[in-house]
Parts: structure tokens; sequence; C-alpha cells
């Protein structure tokens, strides 16, 4: 599958205006969806794999080192352990996370160890994870990590622009961003729990599409409240009503709080039932996640043996 | 299918619930269902089969309640009610919460045999119709605690008669059995024959919970058993969900009876869409509404009302979510429609929808594929249709939405109101002056803002127009399985006495000074007819003659007050100052209306008396106007479910012989207090009390039409009266029940007729909150919010 890239349009306030969004509609959809589709045995052990296609495996602390990020590439090309590969028959496969998600800092550690993978390199950038650094820093800040050898950076937006309805503010700033990401792909973070309401959710999400976002995206992983379902289904309707307006697909990536395997086959299948099995890809979806797959693993091994698993049987990051 | 191809296709595959408890649950009854009559199992005769419609195959047999059966479960019921009503409200609480535990800890094989024998998807059975049976057992346990304090002048009214539909049978039963049980009552309940199932598995529940035996009494059977039922003469109430055909049969088949009655009947409820309405929430909505249980909601949001700007892209929306919809095995987690109850149904919902599209409709219809077995029909959508077409003025009961368009609030409100049903309505709009204009406006029993379909114990639920009557949940709920205390005694024999005095030509009369008129529209009117009576004094003598009205007079009259707005749209202020005028006005004419009761033999001292009552009886209830407020029912929600109280419309009142003007004044009084227009028939043997009140009326700011006021021969009145399509309600006061109660039942208008004499001076029998709740219906808005 390929898809075409969003190119982005002029700011278009009208659409923006027209917007609405009833937050109780949007929590009954989001906590019915969960209850309105099950997979089982053989299907959800693919659907597992499948998410498994679709992580971005972060690691985005003051901590990080060299031999750790190396450790999390290492993960990254072995999701799963060897003998869970061979007893669900998908050697072949290859399956890898979707990508790595690091700082600046440790592009280049990665880029050498994700060498020969098709495993995405994504770095967070614009003076992650507040943005307040001056523009023209946060943009050289992209420049080079795009020279380091990052292919996706996810930017953060500047919130008070959501906060002062500066729409046209915004546009400008993430506008800019895309230019300075070439060919790399650009995923929008709107810290979802900072700029707090629904409405502006919706809002910004439509002003970075219109910006050229290639993916919006819920969160940093830092703020306190960070993806959830209601806030993904008001997301995710943006981009629905982008793509019915435009024609343009873009991705969806929600990150941070994600950590069981159920709940990622509840997105799975939110993402199948609003948008349809195109955002079933790493092209349009992606989990930000770091202790997911450890849960996945686990319920893959209890697919094949029958019994629950433990942590400690699954190799960390 | 192994796991690359499912990583290709991203299919869900099967995620089948097991039937496996439930079947051995039949299989331990040797599929083959008894009635539960006085604590015991009865094996009955007659059986029939009982099937689950998802695969036609044979579930279990269940057997015909004949009328010998029907009468040893009244006579359980009977013989049960000394001991159940002797209880303490707390120790009727401890078994209505016993059977909340018990469902609940049965939930599953609740919900897996609900799904079996009705098709429903198992998410819904699992998700909503066995926890809100719960929740209504659980919320009732409390009202049986507080019964005493809440309602010390309320009692049981005796042995209920409840028949329940196939629709939500689990859920229907618990909306009829916690509210009765908490109340005091016992209980005959017939299951719809297509889904007895759970109602039994529920006497199960009953047992292991101890309930007093013959407390509650579960007959199976068709419409013949219900029919026994209906028909019983020691049933004291009948509690009815179903059709409004079989209601207004039932309305017709108890007149006269004394029966209390509460019916839940069918719609066609709007759903509206303003054009600043999230439309992907109402678009989720629509789904709820229409492809919620096969569509074969009482409530479903049916009539679908878009407005202009945004109905293209509501429309292609709409069908795009409805594509996506999985019709299929009702066992299965995945699935959100399953299968229709009956193929008779299902022939119904086809032939309706081909009526629709042979008058130009256009269809959109789900292409899922369909299993090829059992009784199954997709998700359809119809539009270009208008309020002419048949699909739009019939309910369905099936998985059908029509589709309109309106440009202006006022349009939607026309369209939504369009309609014979009212039995809900759902409006979607963000702009909260659009949301809480259209609520009060929609004619509805229950109004969701921005929802739909919601439901809980401690709100209402009940319809106006052919909707029915009666409310089931929350504290409105109660009432109708309570009856008054007062003392009341029959007064046949004075009222043979007075209709005696009745005459219908022209007599010869004896120094008559002024012919009293009818007073219609604000004017004073000769009878159409142009015949008049003769009225007499208490020496027998004529004293004048009043207008002789017939079915034209009613129906200038009823035009008058249907027609009449301005009243209903004072506010509940502006109402009060024109009630204490008229107070105030009758007040200066006291010598004058007291004379006027000498007349008819009143000592002086009486017909001071009886004025001076009527002017404190027009305060009481001015005082009320601004006082019998609603209610924020607790629902499990965040947001507000408001309990409006709404005037019904138009009232007729037939006033009773005793007390002429203090009976006239105490039945109008609270009907126009809450915002309601009258056609009062004045006494027939004393009507020159009422006929005089004009003046008053005239000089008291009351807006032409609000009263109006006829007299003649009661019986002549009554038919036309009670037949009316356009009289909301009618109290007959007098001895015309059951003639009034069966007329009522053509447009199925709210009755209340009392055969038995008041003391209107008594302030306990001639006064009180029981006639506010007579002049009003509740009406429940629900508003989520959260921003």
């Amino acid at each position: 599958m390929t898809i075409e890239r969003n190119p982005g349009m002029d700011l278009n306030l009208d659409w923006i205006e027209s917007i609405q969004v009833n937050k109780s509609a949007i929590e009954r959809r989001a906590q019915s969806l969960g209850a309105r589709r099950s997979v089982k045995k053989q299907h959800q052990a693919a659907w597992l794999l499948k998410a498994i296609t679709l992580i971005d495996l972060t690691t985005l602390a003051g901590d990080d080192t060299e031999l750790r990020v190396k450790r999390l590439c290492a993960k990254a090309k072995k999701p799963i352990r060897h003998d869970l590969v061979t007893a669900l028959g998908i050697e072949d496969l290859h399956l890898t996370t979707g990508a790595i998600c690091v700082y600046h800092d440790m592009l280049t550690t990665a880029a050498n160890a994700l060498k020969g993978t098709d495993i995405h390199l994504a770095a967070v950038s614009t003076g992650f994870p507040a943005g307040l650094t001056p523009l023209h820093l946060k943009i050289e800040e992209i420049k080079e990590s795009v020279k380091a050898g990052a292919d996706e950076i996810d930017i953060v937006i500047t919130r008070k622009h959501v906060f002062s309805e500066n729409w046209s503010a915004l546009y400008d700033e993430v506008k800019a961003y895309r230019e300075a990401c070439g060919q790399a792909h650009m995923k929008t973070i709107l810290s979802t729990g900072e700029i707090s309401t629904l409405r502006n959710v919706a809002k910004a999400s439509m002003v970075c599409m219109m910006a050229g976002a290639d993916f919006i995206k819920t969160s940093t992983g830092k703020e306190s409240v960070n993806a959830t379902l209601p806030v993904s289904l008001t997301m995710i309707r943006q981009i629905r009503e982008y793509q019915e307006r435009t024609g343009y697909k873009v991705g969806y990536k929600p990150a941070g709080g994600i950590s069981k395997a159920k709940d990622a086959l509840v997105y799975l299948s939110m993402m199948k039932e609003e948008l349809g099995d195109d955002w079933l890809q790493p092209d349009l979806f992606r989990f930000g996640a770091s202790s997911l797959l450890g849960d996945i693993e686990r319920q893959l091994e209890h697919h094949i043996t029958g019994h629950y698993s433990a942590a400690h049987r699954h190799a960390i990051g | 299918m192994n796991i690359k191809d499912i990583l290709q296709t991203m299919d869900y595959g099967n995620a089948p619930e097991s039937p496996d408890l439930a079947l051995e649950w039949l299989a331990q009854h040797k599929n083959k269902m008894s009635h539960f009559i006085n604590g015991d199992w009865h094996s009955g005769k007659n059986h029939f089969a009982s099937n689950n419609p998802a695969s036609g195959e044979r579930l279990a047999q269940v057997s015909q309640a004949d009328k010998n059966t029907v009468n040893q479960a009244v006579k359980a019921a009977e013989k049960a009610l000394p001991g159940w009503q002797a209880l303490s409200g707390h120790a009727r609480s401890e078994y209505l919460y016993a059977i909340a535990r018990l469902i609940q800890k049965n939930s599953r094989l609740f919900a897996v045999l609900e799904t079996l024998d009705n098709g429903k998807p198992i998410r819904e059975s699992r998700d909503i119709d066995v926890p809100l049976a719960i929740r209504h057992f659980y919320h009732h346990a409390g009202w049986a605690q507080l019964l005493d304090t809440e309602f010390p002048d309320h009692e049981a009214i005796g042995v209920v008669g409840q028949i329940i539909p196939w629709n939500f049978p689990l859920l229907m039963l618990a909306w009829k059995i916690a509210p009765a049980l908490a109340t005091g009552n016992t209980i005959v309940i017939k299951p719809a024959e297509f889904t007895s199932l759970t109602a039994l598995l529920f006497a199960e529940i009953c047992q292991q919970a101890g309930l007093p035996k013959g407390v509650l009494n579960v007959v199976t059977g068709d419409g013949s058993t219900g029919q026994h039922i209906v028909e019983h003469p020691d049933i004291k109430k009948i509690a009815f969900t179903g059709s409004t055909a079989v209601g207004r049969w039932i309305r017709q088949a108890t007149a006269g009876s004394g029966k209390k009655l509460s019916l839940e009947l069918g719609g066609k409820s709007a759903f509206i869409v303003c054009a600043d309405a999230d439309l992907d929430a109402a678009v989720e909505g629509v789904v709820d509404a229409i492809w919620f249980n096969q569509g074969q909601v009482c409530c479903a949001g049916s009539r679908l009302l878009v407005q202009e700007a945004v109905a293209e892209r509501f429309h292609k929306k709409l069908i795009s979510r409805m594509h996506k919809l999985r019709i299929g095995d009702p066992l299965d987690k995945s699935i959100d429609m399953g299968a229709i109850i009956d193929p008779r149904q299902q022939q119904k919902i086809a032939s309706l929808v081909q009526a629709g599209v042979d008058a130009g409709a256009c269809l959109n219809q789900s292409t899922a594929e369909l299993p090829s077995s059992g009784c199954f029909y997709p998700p359809t959508l119809l539009t270009d249709v208008s309020p002419s077409d048949q699909v739009v003025q019939d309910e369905i009961f099936g998985p059908v939405l029509v589709s309109m368009t309106f440009r202006t609030p006022s349009e939607a409100v026309a369209l939504a109101n369009n309609s014979r049903y009212g039995l809900a309505a759902s409006i979607w709009s963000e702009n909260i002056n659009m949301a809480m204009h259209l609520a009060p406006l929609v004619q509805a029993g229950i109004v969701w803002i921005n929802c739909t379909n919601m439901m809980d114990a401690a709100a209402g639920f009940g319809g106006v127009k052919e909707s029915g009557f009666g409310r089931e949940g929350g504290k409105e709920g109660l009432y109708e399985y309570l009856t008054l205390k007062i003392n009341t005694k029959t007064q046949k024999d004075k009222d043979k006495a007075a209709n005696k005095q009745a005459a219908k030509s022209i007599e010869p009369v004896q120094g008559m000074d002024k012919t009293p008129k009818m007073y219609i529209g604000g004017k004073q009117v000769r009878p159409d007819g142009g015949y008049s009576y003769a009225i007499h004094n208490s020496k027998g003598q004529i004293i004048t003659h009043a207008g002789l009205g017939n079915r034209k007079d009613v129906r200038n009259a009823v035009e008058a007050a249907a027609t009449s707005h301005s009243w209903s749209h004072m506010n509940a202020y502006q109402r009060q100052q024109v009630m204490y005028f008229m107070a105030e006005n009758l007040s200066y004419r006291k010598a004058e209306f007291a004379t006027r009761l000498e007349s008819f033999g009143h000592s002086k001292k009486q017909a001071e008396t009886e004025v001076e009552s009527s002017i404190q009886r027009l305060s009481y209830y001015a005082a009320w106007c601004d006082k019998f407020d609603g209610q924020i029912h607790s629902v499990p929600m965040r947001g507000v479910v408001m309990a409006m109280h709404e005037p019904i419309g138009v009232i007729a009142i037939q006033c009773p012989d005793e007390a002429p003007l203090l009976s006239f004044i105490s039945l109008l009084a609270p009907a126009i207090a809450m915002g309601n227009r009258v056609v009062m028939t004045a006494s027939e043997a004393f009507p020159l009390s009422a006929l005089d009140f004009y003046q008053v009326l005239n000089t008291s700011d009351v807006p032409a039409g609000t009263v109006n006021i006829i007299s003649g021969n009661r019986l002549e009145l009554t038919k036309p009266l009670a037949g009316h399509m356009n009289v909301d309600a009618i109290w007959a006061f007098g001895s015309d029940a059951q003639w009034v109660e069966h007329e009522s039942a053509t447009n199925l208008k709210r009755s209340w007729t009392q055969n038995s004499h008041r003391d209107w001076l008594n302030i306990n029998q001639g006064q009180g909150q029981e006639f506010l709740r007579r002049a009003t219906q509740v009406k429940n808005i629900w508003t989520p919010y959260g921003e």
C-alpha cells in the first residue's frame, strides 16, 4: 500500500469554525467500542502481531544512554521470543516494530543499530516536550535530526496558540516544521492532556492536517493524561473529515497510556470501524508505547501454551 | 484461516458466547415449561414451541394458560395479598434486594437465555437489558423502604395483571414487577408468547429469594391468555406494554370496570439533527436509536429529521456507517444486529419497506451478507419520503429509518409532532438555546438531548398521545401502583335522583327572568340545536331553562379550546395572577352565587359555605401554579434528567351534581392552574352556578377559549367528548365511566372517572396534589453535559 503524502492546504477557518464535538456522546461511543467487538483465539494472535508492527518503541528519558538505546533497537528487531515466532509459524514475516522513537542525541546510535532493517527512526523534536524554545532553533533542530538519520520527526505544537485560538499562528508554525522535515514524515503532537477540551483537540487536529501533518499524535507521554479513547475518537474523526474533504489520508498515533494488549485490540477495532482497514497499517497508524510490547508477548505465549505468562520470560528492551 | 492470512484481511473472526449453560437449564426443565403459580410449578397444557429466531430451532415448549389457569393465578395472588401488604416496607425491600442480587449472580445465564429466545445481540442483553433489570430491582428496593414515609396517603391497589412484550422480555418484566412489589401489590404476569423463558427463570430466582407464595405468578400463553387477565374481575390494575392496537382494545375491554390502567404503546419517535450538531456523534446516535435491538424498540428514533444545511453530509456519513454494521449470530460478541423475532414480523417489515419504495422512497440498505438461515433483516434507510407516506406514519418495528429534512426549528417541531404517537424524541444540537427550545415543544414523554435510548430506573418512561399513558420508573412511576386512601362511598342512588330531574324538552316557565347561555371561545352562545331544558328548584318548580348542548356544541367548544394557545403560553406567575383575580371577582359576587345555590335547596349557611370554599379553592390552586415543580432525577450519568410537569392540553371535564359550584371550581382550577384548556360540562341537574361563572371569567382576564362551558344531557355530551380526537384527557365525575373509558380509546386520551361521591367541602377529598398530577404529565428530558 502506498499512501500519497498529505501535501497540506491553505488554512480554511470556515472548516475550523464548523467543528462540533459532543464530549458525552464521544465518551459513550468510546465506552461501547470495547464491548462491540471481540477478537478471539487465532484472530486475536494475528491482531496482536499486527499491533507489534505498529509500535513506535520509545525511550524518552533524561537518563537514556547509547547502550540503553542499542538494547531497545535489538528489541525492535526481535520483538518476540524466537520459539514463539516458530510456534506461530511466522518466521518468514521477519516481524519488527514500526519504529524506534528517541531524542536527537540518540539518533546516531539508533541509526547504526537499525541499519539493514525497515524499522523507521523517529526523533522527538522542536523543544520536546514543552516546545517553548525559539522557533528558529526548533526548525534547526528538525533539520539536524533529519541529517542525523531520522526519517520521522515528532514535533510538539505551541499550546498557547490553541488557547488563544490563534489558528493561523499554529498553522504557520506547523507548516514551517513540515518544510524543515523535507522527506522525513512529520507527526504533530497536540499534547491533548494540556489543551484539554475535545473541541480544542478537534480544531488543532484539523489545523495541523491543513499545515501538512503526516500523522497527528496525542501526547508527549509527559502529560498527566495521555492517549484516551475519547481523545482518539475525536482526532480520528477529524482525520476522516479531512479525507472526505481533501482525499488525503493522515495517520494517527496515540501515545502514552496504552500498555495492555487488550487496549491495543480496542484501538485496532476503533481504527477499523471509524476509518477502515487502511489505518491498520504502519503507514497510517502507530502506537507510541514502551511497555505495550511486553504485555502482547505474554498474551501470545498464553495463546500458544494455554498458560498465563510472566514478564521475566520475555526479553526487555 | 492461519495467522498470516488473518494479518492480511484483519477480519474479526468469530467470538461466540457459549449457549451451553442456558441449554442445560432448559434441559433441566425437560424443555417443557410450566406456569409459576402460588410458588409452585404447574405443568399446564396446550404447549406450543418457543423458537430461537436466529436459527428457527425449537428451544422449548411453553404452555398456553387458559381461563382456569389464570383464575388459579389470580386466586393465589389474592390470597397472598394481605400477608404481603402487612409486611413492613423494609421487609419488602429485602426481597427486592435479594432478587436484584440473584439476577446479578445469574446475569450471564439471563443474558444468554434472552439472546437465544429473542435473537438480540449478546452485547445488548449482557450490557444493557440485564444490568438495567438489576438496576430496577435495586432502585425499587429503595422505594419499598421509603414507601411509608414518602407516600403516607397511598396504599397498594391489590392484584395487578401485567402483560409484557417480546422485545425486552426481562427488562420489561423488571419494569413491571419491581414497582408493583415495592408498593405492596401481588402479581399475575404474562410474558409474550415468543419470549417466555427468562420470565420463568426469573420465577425460579424468586423461589430462591424466598418470595412468599402467590406474590408473583407467571402464566404463559398468547393473546387469549392476556385477554383472560384483562377481563378478570378480581384484577384491580392492568399494566401493558405492547402495540397501540392491543392497548386500545384493553382500554375498551376494561372500560367501566374500575381497573387502573397503564399503557406503554407504540411510537414513531423523531430524531432531530440540527445543523450545529456534532454530526459524527449524531450518526452514532442513530445507530443506537434504530439499529439497536433490530429496531424492535417502542421508543426507537425511527423518523430522522435533518436540517437542510447538513442533510447531504449527514446522509452520506450515515450510509457509510450503516454499511459497517455487522449482522448475524446474536451470540457472537462482535455482532451489531441479531435476528428479527419472528418470520411474520420480518415479512411485515419487508412489505412496509416495499410499500415505501413503491411510493417513491429511495432505498439505502446494508449490503452485508445475512445468515442463510434464521430470521434477519438488513439495516435500512429510506430517504425521499414525506409525511404523507405510510412508512413515515406507521410504526414499522424493525431496523428501518425514514428521513426527512427541515429548514427552521419551528418546522422541525411541526414535523416531529405530526404523528399520532408521542413516546420519545431525540434532539441533537451543540447550541443549548436550540436544544432547550425544542425539548418542551416536541410532544413526547421522553426527550433525549444529544443522546438516545437512555433509560434508568430513576427516570420515568412513558408516552403522550397514542403512545399510551402512565410512567414506569422514577417517583412518577410508583403512582401507577398506588391508590389514595381517601374514604369514598358510592352515590349511585343520589345520581339516579339527580338524573330524574333532567328533561329534554321545553316545559312551562314560571317567573323566569333570564336564560343562561353556554360559554364558548370567550363568548356566550346559544345551543346549536336550538333546544333548551328545564331547570328545577328544590321544590321541583321550573326556575329557568339551560341550553341543551349537542355534538356540534361539543365540537365548537373543543375547537375553541384546542386553538386557544395563549393560556398555555403564559408563565405560571401570569396564570397565578389571573387565578387570584378570579378568586377576587368571585368574592365580589358572593351574594349572587349564594342565592343561586339557595335556589337549588341549599340553606343560606350551606350556600355561603360553598361559595366561600370555592373562593378558597381558586386561591389554593392559584397558589400551586408556580409550585408544582418537577424533579431532577438521579440517574447514573454525568448530566441532568429533568422531570418536567407539562399540561396535558385540552381536558374535557364533566362535573358532578353534588356541590354544583364547588365541584365545578374544584375541577376547573387545577386543570387551568397547570396550563390546560378545558371544556366543562356543567352539572346536568344544577348547571346554573357553572353557567353563571362566565361572568367571573370575563372579568378576570382569562383568555378566550381557555375555559368553555357547555350544558345539557350528560350522556348526550359524553360520547362526542370522550371520542373527540382533539381532546387529550377526560375527567368524568358522575356515572358515565364505562362510556367514557370505552370512547376514550379512540385516541387513548387519559381518562379519570369517578362513580363515587366526594365530599367537596372536605379538603382531603376535594383538593390536593392528586388533581395536579391528573392535570399534568411528566416529560423526562435527558441532558448529558461535559466539555
